[in-house]
C-alpha cells in the first residue's frame, strides 16, 4: 500500500516528533532597542492591538500584516511582530504554524488557491488544479495551492487569486488567468464573484410551483 | 404545498445596487428595527426572540432565545461573537449576506447585544473572505459615524463596540470554542465543555455566539414580531432559511426557502436538479458533515426535525448533490481527506480516526482492501462519535458511516474490482502478502473474513487492545 507517514499528510500537527534542541536558550521577547521594525508595520500592529481587551488577540491580524510586508512569516517577520506585541517569537510561531493562510516557508507573491473540496471537485476542480499547477510550472512568482472549501460552491470550480474569487473556471481559462496575474490586471473580470447576482433571480422570486418537476425524476 | 409566494426576509432586493451602503439600506427601512428594539426593554426584546422560535443557522440548530437566556445577569463584561467563519464545505450563504447587505448583520448584532446585555462584539470572519470583510469594515465605519455603534446608541443607555476580526484559514475555527481561542490569538483548539461559552467564553467572560444568518434574521423578527415570525415554517423549525445548493445541479446558488418545503422542491425546482440524463445518487442535506441521504429521501420536508428523523441533519443548510455518474468512493475520499487535514490534533479519536479512515479508503482504491475493511472502517467511525471535545471527528464519522451503510454494495464491488485488476497488474504482490498469512487457499473476497480471530483489525476493533496491528 502507499506509505503515508504519520502526520506527513499536511495535518496541523507536523513535526511533533522532531527532536528539540535542549541546549538552545529559550527565545525571549525581542528588545525594541535592537529590533528594527518598519514604521508602517509597527503602526498597523499597534492599531490592531488597540482594538482588543487582550493584546494577544491581535496575533492573527499582526502576523497577516507582517506577511504582507515580508511575503511570508519569516523568522525576521515573527521577530518584528513579537517585538511590537511584547510576546515571545515561539508563541507567534505556534500560531503561524496552525493556520493555512500564514506561510511558514517562502512562497511566491501571487497566491492562487484552487478549491478542491467536495463541491468543486464534483465539478472538475482536480483537473483545474492540475492545469493551473502545470501552467504556473516552477515560476517563483506563484504560490499555487489546492485549498479546502473556500465558500464559493456556487461558482465551482473556482479559485481565489490574491483574495479575489473567480469562477466557474474551465481548463481553457487557465492561460488567460495566469496572463492576467502576470500583467497585474484584474483577473478574468467577467468571472469574478463580486459581479455575480444571487443564484437565479427567477428561481429566487419563487415562481416555481410543484408541477414544474424535472421529467428525468420519476417516482424515485 | 400552496404556491403562494413564500416570504422573503433576508434576500429582499438583495441584488439592488448600493444595498451595502448605509444610505440605501436606511432608505429601504434599515435600522428601524433597531429603533423599535431600543424603545423596548432588553427583556421584552428577548421575549420576542424566544417567541419567534428561531433556531441557530450555523449547524447545531440551538434555539437562539434560549441561548441568550443562559447568559448570567449582572453588570460584568459580556461579549457577543458573530461566527462568520463559514467553512463547512458546501456552505456559502453568509458570504452572500455579508457581501451584499452587511448592515443587516450589523443591525442584528446591535439588537442581539441589547437583548443579551453585551457591550463588546466581534465578527470572526474567515480570512479567505477578503471582499466580504472589506464590505463589513466599510459598513461598520458608516454605522459608527451614524451613531449606531459606540456609546449610548441612538440616545439609549446601550453601548456597543464592534470589531471585524479576520481569521487565517482553519475549518476548526468555525467550532465555537475553537473560534474563541483563535479570537484570543491562540491556535484554534476547541475547549472542554462545560463550562459553555454562555458562562465562560471569550476572555473567560459570558459570551453569546451566533451565526451570521441567525443574527441577520433578528431585524426581520423585530419588525414583524416574534409570534408573526413563528407562523412561518413548521412547528419546531420556524421561519425562512437560506440554503446553499451546489454540486451536480444546473442552477447552484443560495435560495431563501420557508422551512418545511420538500427537499425535492429545492433540488429540482429551485436549483434545477442534476444535468440532463442524470439522477440524484446521494445528497448532503446540511454540509459535508451531515449523513448522506439518497434519492429515496428526496421528499423529506426540509426542516430540522424531519431531516433528523430521516437520519441526517439540517446543519448549515448546504445541500450538496452528487449524481449517479460519481463513484461513492471518490466522495468518501474527499470528505475524509478534508477532515484529516482540518483535525486540530488535540483529541486522539479524531486525529487518528480521520487518518485511519483515509488510509483504509486508499487501500480500497488501490485494491489492497478486503470486505472486512468496511466493517473496520464503520467501527472506527463509531468510536470517534461522541469521544472528542468537539464534533469535527463526528463530522467525518457521520457521513462516512452513512455512506458505508447505504452504499455497501458499491464499496464491496469496488473492493473486488480493484483487487482483481491489482492482482493482474502487480503480478500477485498482494497475493504474496496474503500467502504469508496462510490464507491463499480461500477464494478471493472471503479471505480475511474467514480468518480465525480476525485480529488483523486495528486496535479499535472489538476492544482488543494490543493485538496484532500488522496488515494496515
Amino acid at each position: 500500500m502507499t506509505s503515508v507517514h504519520r502526520f506527513e499528510h499536511g495535518s496541523r500537527v507536523p513535526g511533533w516528533d522532531l527532536p528539540a534542541d535542549l541546549e538552545k536558550d529559550p527565545a525571549e521577547i525581542p528588545d525594541p532597542a535592537t529590533t528594527a521594525v518598519p514604521d508602517d508595520l509597527r503602526s498597523e500592529i499597534e492599531a490592531h492591538l488597540a482594538l482588543y481587551p487582550d493584546h494577544r488577540s491581535a496575533a492573527l491580524p499582526a502576523l497577516a500584516a507582517a506577511q504582507r510586508v515580508h511575503g511570508w512569516c519569516s523568522p525576521e517577520a515573527i521577530e518584528q511582530v513579537a517585538c511590537v506585541m511584547r510576546v515571545t517569537p515561539a508563541y507567534l510561531e505556534s500560531v503561524a504554524s496552525f493556520y493555512d493562510m500564514l506561510e511558514t516557508t517562502p512562497v511566491g507573491r501571487h497566491s492562487v488557491y484552487v478549491c478542491t473540496n467536495i463541491s468543486c471537485s464534483l465539478c472538475g476542480a482536480d483537473e483545474l488544479y492540475a492545469a493551473v499547477s502545470d501552467a504556473a510550472g516552477d515560476d517563483p512568482d506563484f504560490n499555487v495551492r489546492a485549498f479546502e472549501c473556500l465558500g464559493a460552491c456556487d461558482i465551482a470550480p473556482m479559485a481565489s487569486v490574491d483574495g479575489v474569487y473567480v469562477g466557474p473556471l474551465t481548463v481553457a481559462d487557465v492561460p488567460q488567468l495566469l496572463e492576467d496575474i502576470r500583467a497585474g490586471r484584474p483577473v478574468l473580470p467577467e468571472k469574478q464573484l463580486a459581479r455575480r447576482l444571487v443564484a437565479d433571480p427567477n428561481a429566487n422570486s419563487q415562481e416555481w410551483v410543484g408541477e414544474n418537476r424535472s421529467p428525468a425524476e420519476g417516482g424515485a | 404545498m400552496a404556491a403562494a409566494a413564500p416570504p422573503i426576509l433576508l434576500f429582499t432586493d438583495i441584488d439592488q445596487p448600493g444595498l451595502n451602503t448605509l444610505d440605501v439600506y436606511e432608505r429601504r427601512g434599515g435600522y428601524q428595527a433597531l429603533r423599535k428594539a431600543l424603545a423596548m426593554t432588553p427583556e421584552a426584546v428577548l421575549e420576542q426572540l424566544k417567541a419567534s422560535g428561531i433556531r441557530g443557522r450555523g449547524g447545531a440548530g440551538f434555539a437562539m432565545g434560549t441561548k441568550i437566556s443562559f447568559l448570567p445577569k449582572g453588570s460584568m463584561d459580556k461579549y457577543l461573537v458573530c461566527n462568520a467563519d463559514e467553512s463547512e464545505p458546501g456552505t456559502f450563504k453568509d458570504r452572500e449576506l455579508m457581501q451584499k447587505t452587511p448592515h443587516t448583520l450589523i443591525e442584528g448584532i446591535i439588537i442581539a447585544s441589547y437583548a443579551a446585555g453585551a457591550n463588546r462584539s466581534f465578527i470572526y470572519i474567515r480570512g479567505e473572505y477578503v471582499l466580504q470583510a472589506d464590505m463589513l469594515d466599510a459598513a461598520l465605519h458608516e454605522a459608527r459615524n451614524a451613531g449606531y455603534i459606540g456609546e449610548g446608541i441612538l440616545g439609549s443607555e446601550h453601548s456597543l463596540s464592534l470589531v471585524v476580526h479576520r481569521g487565517a484559514g482553519a475549518y476548526i475555527c468555525g467550532e465555537e470554542t475553537g473560534l474563541l481561542d483563535s479570537l484570543e490569538g491562540k491556535r484554534g483548539n476547541p475547549r472542554l465543555k462545560p463550562p459553555f461559552p454562555a458562562n465562560q467564553g471569550l476572555y473567560q467572560g459570558p459570551t453569546l455566539i451566533n451565526n451570521v444568518e441567525t443574527l441577520a434574521t433578528v431585524p426581520a423578527i423585530m419588525e414583524m414580531g416574534g409570534e408573526e415570525y413563528a407562523k412561518l415554517g413548521v412547528e419546531t423549525s420556524t421561519g425562512t432559511k437560506l440554503v446553499s445548493v451546489s454540486g451536480h445541479v444546473t442552477r447552484p446558488g443560495n435560495y431563501e426557502i420557508e422551512l418545511g418545503i420538500s427537499s425535492r422542491e429545492i433540488i429540482y425546482g429551485l436549483a434545477g436538479g442534476p444535468p440532463e440524463g442524470r439522477q440524484v445518487k446521494c445528497w448532503f442535506p446540511g454540509g459535508s458533515s451531515s449523513p448522506v441521504l439518497t434519492a429515496a429521501d428526496l421528499d423529506v420536508p426540509y426542516d430540522f426535525n424531519s431531516l433528523a428523523q430521516a437520519g441526517s441533519m439540517l446543519g448549515s443548510g448546504a445541500i450538496i448533490v452528487v449524481d449517479d455518474a460519481t463513484p461513492i468512493l471518490d466522495v468518501a475520499m474527499k470528505v475524509a481527506k478534508f477532515y484529516r487535514h482540518e483535525s486540530c490534533g488535540k483529541c486522539t479519536p479524531c486525529r487518528e480516526g480521520t487518518n485511519w479512515t483515509v488510509k483504509m479508503l486508499e487501500r480500497i482504491e488501490l485494491g489492497e482492501a478486503t470486505p472486512m475493511d468496511l466493517e473496520i472502517m464503520a467501527s472506527v467511525q463509531e468510536h470517534i462519535i461522541g469521544n472528542c471535545l468537539c464534533v469535527l471527528g463526528d463530522a467525518m464519522a457521520m457521513p462516512i458511516g452513512s455512506m458505508i451503510a447505504k452504499f455497501k454494495d458499491e464499496f464491496e464491488a469496488h473492493i473486488e474490482r480493484a483487487r482483481m485488476s491489482n492482482g493482474l497488474n502487480r503480478a500477485g504482490v498482494a497475493d504474496t502478502a496474503l500467502a504469508a498469512q496462510g490464507a491463499l487457499e480461500e477464494p478471493p473476497g472471503t479471505l480475511l473474513a474467514h480468518q480465525p480471530g480476525g485480529e488483523q483489525a486495528p486496535g479499535a476493533h472489538e476492544g482488543a487492545p494490543g493485538t496484532h496491528r500488522g496488515g494496515i
